[in-house]
Order: structure tokens, then C-alpha cells, then sequence
């Protein structure tokens, strides 16, 4: 099973909101869909929730499904505050230079292995 | 006659709303900063419309009922109807399209129900800010049977803008009106999007906290100080 921290790693995500406590949450499963209202409903608590939004409405969804963590693909800039509400609420947030489909594919196989 | 307006102003029905944006509160600053129309256009909801309505015929602000609804595509829409009575009916539809998702107070924050003394009376528990089921082309056809107009809200914005989610604003939608957010530049815009250039634009606040509410930034010239004249002019 593997951890936040290891997947960061694996996959030389950057680390945009560290929370200490959550890097050792298990990564269970990974979702990505930019529809907020249609996230909400089918993220699994675990899942890698990757979305190309970077407003403060990723943060709400992210706490509401309990997601392991966010990924904002393709080096796409993030707003401040939503760090900032992120920090704050305990939600990690990564970045990569990679596409969401990318992304699905690497942590599926990681996932798997 | 030309009159003050800001057509685009959150109560604390909307989760994201501050507390303080209760009917008194949204009409006395909106008087003491000058405007003489104003639009309440809430997230999905047309339940706190009666009481800034009574608040502004009490104080001489006319009040435009109406509500900002997020569509299937996450797009919002500002919708001003002529009376109550549409909003309401409108608003109907909207509930029964709503996702069963109740409202987390501590992650959305409270939707507070008030009358015309600022009381609360009760707590909407269904979640506002989230999509509904209706899409884009059902709410405009809705609220123009209700004699209601639509304007795509702040569609310089990354999120929830028609702009940004469709890529465009499809003319077969007949728009006249597009809102841009308060800060936005006009002629930055269009030289960004020179396409837009044959619509007319008004920007409005979005007002989630008092603060917010415009100064004398944004005029209408209308015959009347009347619902009829300024949905006739935005239609």
C-alpha cells in the first residue's frame, strides 16, 4: 500500500500544501474528473483527486470526500488563497508537469504493483 | 433618468455569504453608498428575496428579485425575474433539481433563512452552491417563459463562467447582457476576446460580504426607477 509521501516521491510530484500528518495516508485509488457537483459524489475517501480547478471550491470537495490528496496537472498555476484554505483545512495539494491522463495511468500502475 | 444599480448581491442564504449580509444590512449599505437598484440573486435560492424586498420598499431601494443559479455544466447564471411570484416558481424547478447533498456548515458554511427584522428563521439544510441538473439551455427557455432575463455572470473568471467552461458564449442563446466582475476591464477583454465585441456589458459585484456592495460605479438610464423598465432594457 502506498503512502502520499512515497507517491510524491515516485512520481517527482511538487509539493504544494505539506500537512506532516496526512503524508503517511494510504493512496487507495485515484479519480479525476473538473466537474466540481459530479467529483463530489464518486470521490472515494483515499482516492488521488486530480482537476485542473484551482479555486477554493477544490479545497470544500477535498474535505468533504476526504480525499488522500489533489493533483493539478500540467504545471497549471494555483491560486493563492486556495493554499492558503488549503494549509489551513489540512488538504494536500501536489502539482506535476504531467496530464491528468498521465498522471491516471502512472498511479494506477503504481497502485497495482 | 440614469440610476445607480448593482444587480448581482449575495445574502447570508448563500453558504459563502457572510452572516452579516442580512436584508436590513444588504439595503441600508447599498443606500448609504448611493445605488438605487439592486438585485438579489442568491445561490439557487429565491427564500431570502421577500425580505430584502420588504426592507427596500420600507427604504426607498427597489429591490429586483432574483437568484444565481449554477447549471449542470457548473456555469453561472444570473436570472432576474419580474416579481416574487416568477422567482419563486422558478425556484421551484430549481429544488426539485437540486442533488441531494445536504449542506456541511463547516465546510460550505451556513445558509441563514431571514424575514424583514433580520430574524433568523430557520436554516436551508439542502447544499445551494452546487450544480443542479438543469443545463444551460433549460434555465435560459425557463426564466424567459417567466418573462425573466438571464445574464451569464462574470465571465472573465476562471470558474463557473460560461466563457471559460463552454470556450464561448453560443449566440444562439441571445444574450443581450454579460457581466463582468467588478475589477475587469472592459477594453482588456475585448482585446482579448474580440469576438464579444456586439454585446453590451454591466458589471456587478457578487457581493458575499458588505464590503463589496458597488459605490456609484455602474448607471442604467431607464425611464423609471421600475422593475418592468429595467428588465425591458437588460431583455
Amino acid at each position: 500500500m502506498m503512502t502520499i509521501n512515497e507517491l510524491t516521491h515516485k512520481l517527482g510530484l511538487k509539493i504544494i500544501t505539506e500537512i506532516p500528518k496526512k503524508m503517511e495516508k494510504k493512496v487507495t485509488g485515484v479519480y479525476t474528473c473538473d466537474l466540481l457537483s459530479h467529483a463530489m459524489a464518486k470521490i472515494n475517501e483515499g482516492d488521488v483527486w486530480i482537476t485542473i480547478h484551482t479555486n477554493l471550491n477544490v479545497v470544500a470537495v477535498a474535505s468533504l470526500t476526504d480525499c488522500a490528496c489533489v493533483i493539478i496537472p500540467e504545471n497549471i498555476e494555483i491560486d493563492k488563497q486556495t493554499i492558503e484554505r488549503a494549509s489551513e483545512k489540512e488538504v494536500v495539494f501536489l502539482s506535476s508537469e504531467k496530464s491528468a491522463a498521465v498522471l491516471c495511468y502512472e498511479i494506477l500502475k503504481l497502485i497495482k504493483d | 433618468m440614469k440610476y445607480w444599480v448593482d444587480l448581482h448581491i449575495h445574502t447570508c442564504l448563500s453558504p459563502c455569504a457572510e452572516d452579516d449580509m442580512t436584508p436590513n444590512n444588504i439595503v441600508n449599505m447599498a443606500l448609504i453608498k448611493g445605488l438605487d437598484i439592486i438585485a438579489v440573486t442568491d445561490h439557487n435560492s429565491a427564500r431570502n428575496l421577500e425580505a430584502v424586498i420588504e426592507v427596500g420598499n420600507r427604504q426607498g431601494l427597489l429591490v429586483i428579485p432574483g437568484m444565481e443559479l449554477c447549471t449542470a455544466e457548473e456555469i453561472h447564471l444570473v436570472c432576474l425575474f419580474p416579481a416574487l411570484e416568477q422567482a419563486r416558481t422558478f425556484e421551484n424547478l430549481v429544488y426539485s433539481n437540486l442533488y441531494p447533498i445536504e449542506n456541511r456548515e463547516d465546510i460550505f458554511g451556513p445558509q441563514i433563512l431571514m424575514d424583514h427584522e433580520d430574524n433568523v428563521i430557520g436554516k436551508e439544510t439542502r447544499l445551494l452552491s452546487g450544480a443542479c441538473k438543469l443545463d444551460v439551455e433549460t434555465a435560459i427557455k425557463e426564466v424567459r417563459r417567466l418573462d425573466g432575463v438571464v445574464i451569464p455572470a462574470h465571465i472573465d473568471r476562471q470558474s463557473y463562467s460560461m466563457l471559460n467552461t463552454l470556450g464561448t458564449i453560443p449566440s444562439e442563446y441571445f444574450f443581450k447582457y454579460l457581466e463582468l466582475s467588478k475589477n475587469c476591464s472592459i477594453d482588456k477583454f475585448l482585446n482579448e476576446n474580440p469576438s464579444l465585441g456586439p454585446y453590451y456589458y454591466i458589471h456587478s459585484s457578487d457581493a458575499h460580504f458588505l464590503g463589496d456592495i458597488l459605490e456609484q460605479e455602474v448607471s442604467l438610464d431607464l425611464n423609471d426607477r421600475t422593475i418592468e423598465s429595467l428588465l425591458g432594457l437588460l431583455r
